[in-house]
């Protein structure tokens, strides 16, 4: 295993840029990072911290429709409303926060499109 | 049925301070005639809208806490409605959202003490042990 590491890795940072004049660089150049490298670090690519609920690790219970600050985190510049899947929130935390938004936005606390100006 | 409601609602930004707490005078006794009570008055000020209401660029906001039934809501929300400097109003039910914050700060605090309750005598006992040696 050690070996194999050792192998992979060299070949990766100093034969790479030699074969690179003689062959294309494209297919080379990913390799090392996402090929061999990728199932031993959990199959990817990069390594993505896994993204938790603001509201569980904060310990953030009452998500009301005044706090403009903490709702404007979760709306993008559009306006729109950031789905769970790029923020982390949990599903219970994200409904109520959604129904808050659309509280503010009936109140003129948030808009409803575009930026607040 | 008695509940809790939040009322906030925006005023024009022109209007005369007294014609406000007018208006502010007039929904409490509304209120109390209607067999609720208001529980709190607070004026947020005036502040930056997200959008443009009647022209508006700015409100005066004012949120009214009120504990009453839904007639009582009914009520306000047409006088609202009917006022003209009122650009927009928004009631949320709060007793429910209330109870549930109240009962996971129970639930937090029990859960504090059961989690301290063992470490503490651990320690005790530690000094005590380590007193006597």
């Amino acid at each position: 295993m050690a070996e194999e590491t050792r192998a992979t890795t060299a070949p990766a940072e100093s034969p790479a840029p030699a074969e690179g004049h003689g062959q294309r660089p494209g297919p080379r150049g990913p390799r090392p990072g996402g090929g061999p490298g990728g199932p031993r670090e959990g199959g990817r690519k990069y390594f993505r911290r896994k993204k938790v609920c603001k509201f569980c690790v904060e310990k953030i219970e009452s998500i009301n429709y005044k706090d403009v600050r903490l709702l404007a985190q979760f709306v993008a510049e559009s306006g729109k409303i950031v789905p769970r899947r790029l923020t982390g929130v949990c599903t219970p935390h994200q409904r109520r926060l959604s129904s808050a938004i659309k509280q503010a936005r009936n109140i003129a606390l948030l808009p409803f499109a575009g930026r607040a100006n | 049925m008695n509940r809790t409601y939040e009322l906030m609602f925006i005023v024009r930004p022109d209007m005369v301070e007294e014609d406000l707490d007018k208006l502010i005078s007039t929904l409490e006794t509304a209120v109390s005639s209607t067999g609720g009570t208001v529980k709190s008055v607070e004026r947020m000020g005036k502040r930056r809208l997200a959008y443009t209401v009647r022209r508006f660029h700015d409100g005066v906001y004012v949120l009214l806490t009120v504990e009453g039934g839904g007639g009582l809501i009914h009520e306000l929300e047409r006088r609202l409605r009917v006022t003209e400097p009122v650009l927009k109003f928004l009631t949320v039910r709060i007793d429910d959202e209330q109870k549930r914050l109240e009962k996971i700060k129970k639930i937090r605090e029990a859960r504090k003490k059961t989690s301290a309750a063992p470490a503490a005598p651990a320690e005790g006992g530690g000094e005590t042990a380590a007193v006597t040696a």
